[in-house]
């Protein structure tokens, strides 16, 4: 390790500039503050977080749609932790809980679908909320829904795929970002090649690391030695889980259930083929198609400034809500409630100015 | 620890807990895997289980800053 921190302080004064390297996963997020390496970087090199917690990139009037759903009668919302906790216009799904509605928190799709099984007389909708490495389990979850006709059963899909975000980010001028550090567990799935087109298309080096500390600071020993030696190449530091081709038995299940769609996301706006939509083939598993779902346009706290700090233009202190009144336990905007939010990470680790 | 259909019995940490083993290809028992969402989404061969421990025994951020 202290080799590693000895070659990141002298290949950043080879590279003679401040650096900006975006960590677009969330969990890479929260590593980097929670084993504190952020302090051993030199001060040219700077870690900014990316749009890459699925809770914090989820459009307000998603949560309204699904706040809308629980309280339908014989509704059971299934969905991941995280998310019951996020304000939406006017509540969340956590406080619908409280006041009776069946909110459920599960741990796999599977345990929806289990639960959909078990509750013959009441419909089930799962909050598909993830990237690359979460939709493949939902669509084996509505794969299976099908095969088993499990009539009872369906997703609520705002499903999103990082390319294009990444991308997206790239052509705001304003943020100027040097390397990025690709998501490993995004990677397991796509496979590493996804990001060559960002080496190729704006020369920006990309490292796919890891999750241990020492992964993340190979990764950036490595993204500083590209821009050393003027090179933007796609290297893969987590190797022991990633390969160039991903999980093909996963991408041919998103492929059977999933087609591209354009989405939006919180902070950023609509990015086109960003989403994944199911195909009309599932459609019944579908709950906008067969629970008729709608997506009202959503009134969010307009001084939260999630959405700069998710494209990384902002940082947690930039925020007049960030600490009072925003905190972990009475979030405002996403990033403060998530465990892969920067907000939260910020708030934990770094501490609030008094 | 046990495989029955497309479920597995696994240790984490020493806590036992069901995955589901669709999405990998032929899991089998002894296997190290890395799970997201109750799902096994990567099968570790033996050479990157010992990278993985190794990184661990190299991590010390104290001996980083000392």
């Amino acid at each position: 390790m202290k080799a590693m921190v000895q070659n990141i302080a002298q290949l950043s004064q080879r590279v003679g500039h401040d650096v900006k390297f975006m960590e677009v996963c969330g969990t890479h997020t929260m590593a980097t503050f929670r084993s504190g390496l952020r302090q051993l970087l030199p001060v040219s090199v700077r870690l900014v977080s990316g749009p890459g917690c699925p809770v914090c990139v989820t459009d307000p009037s998603y949560l309204d749609a699904a706040i809308e759903l629980c309280g339908r009668p014989n509704i059971i919302i299934a969905t991941f932790g995280d998310l019951v906790r996020v304000p939406g216009t006017d509540t969340s799904l956590e406080q619908e809980r409280a006041a009776g509605a069946n909110v459920r928190i599960v741990y796999s799709p599977n345990d929806a679908l289990m639960l959909a099984r078990e509750s013959p007389s009441k419909k089930v909708v799962f909050l598909g909320v993830g990237f690359e490495t979460t939709a493949p389990t939902i669509a084996w979850a509505i794969w299976r829904a099908a095969r088993d006709d499990v009539q009872n059963f369906s997703v609520l899909c705002a499903h999103k795929t990082m390319p294009q975000a990444m991308d997206a980010l790239l052509r705001d001028k304003e943020l100027k970002i040097d390397g990025f550090l690709c998501p490993g567990h995004v990677s397991v799935i796509t496979g590493a090649h996804i990001y060559r087109f960002i080496c190729e298309r704006y020369r920006i080096p990309c490292v796919v690391s890891g999750f241990e500390s020492w992964d993340i600071l190979k990764s950036i020993e490595l993204l500083l030695r590209q821009l050393a030696e003027g090179r933007a190449e796609v290297e893969n530091e987590y190797s022991r889980s990633v390969n160039e081709r991903g999980n093909e038995a996963a991408q041919r299940l998103m492929a059977e259930v999933f087609e591209p769609c354009d989405t939006v996301w919180r902070g950023i706006g609509i990015i086109p083929g960003s989403g994944l939509a199911i195909r009309d083939k599932y459609a019944c598993f579908d709950a906008t198609k067969a629970l008729g779902v709608t997506f009202p346009e959503a009134h969010v706290n307009p001084l939260c400034r999630c959405g700069s700090v998710l494209r990384g233009a902002a940082s947690p202190p930039d925020c007049r809500l960030f600490g009072h009144p925003c905190s972990p336990t009475h979030p405002i905007g996403p990033c403060m409630v998530s465990g892969e939010g920067v907000c939260a990470a910020y708030y934990k680790y770094e501490g609030v100015a008094a | 620890m046990e495989l029955h259909d497309s479920t597995a019995t696994i240790s984490v940490g020493g806590a036992m807990r069901e995955v589901d083993v669709s999405l990998i290809e032929e899991p089998r028992l002894g296997d190290h895997v890395l799970v997201h969402a109750g799902f096994a989404i990567h099968k570790w061969d033996q050479s990157e289980v010992e990278e993985f421990q190794a990184i661990r025994a190299a991590m010390d951020l104290r001996e980083a800053i000392a």
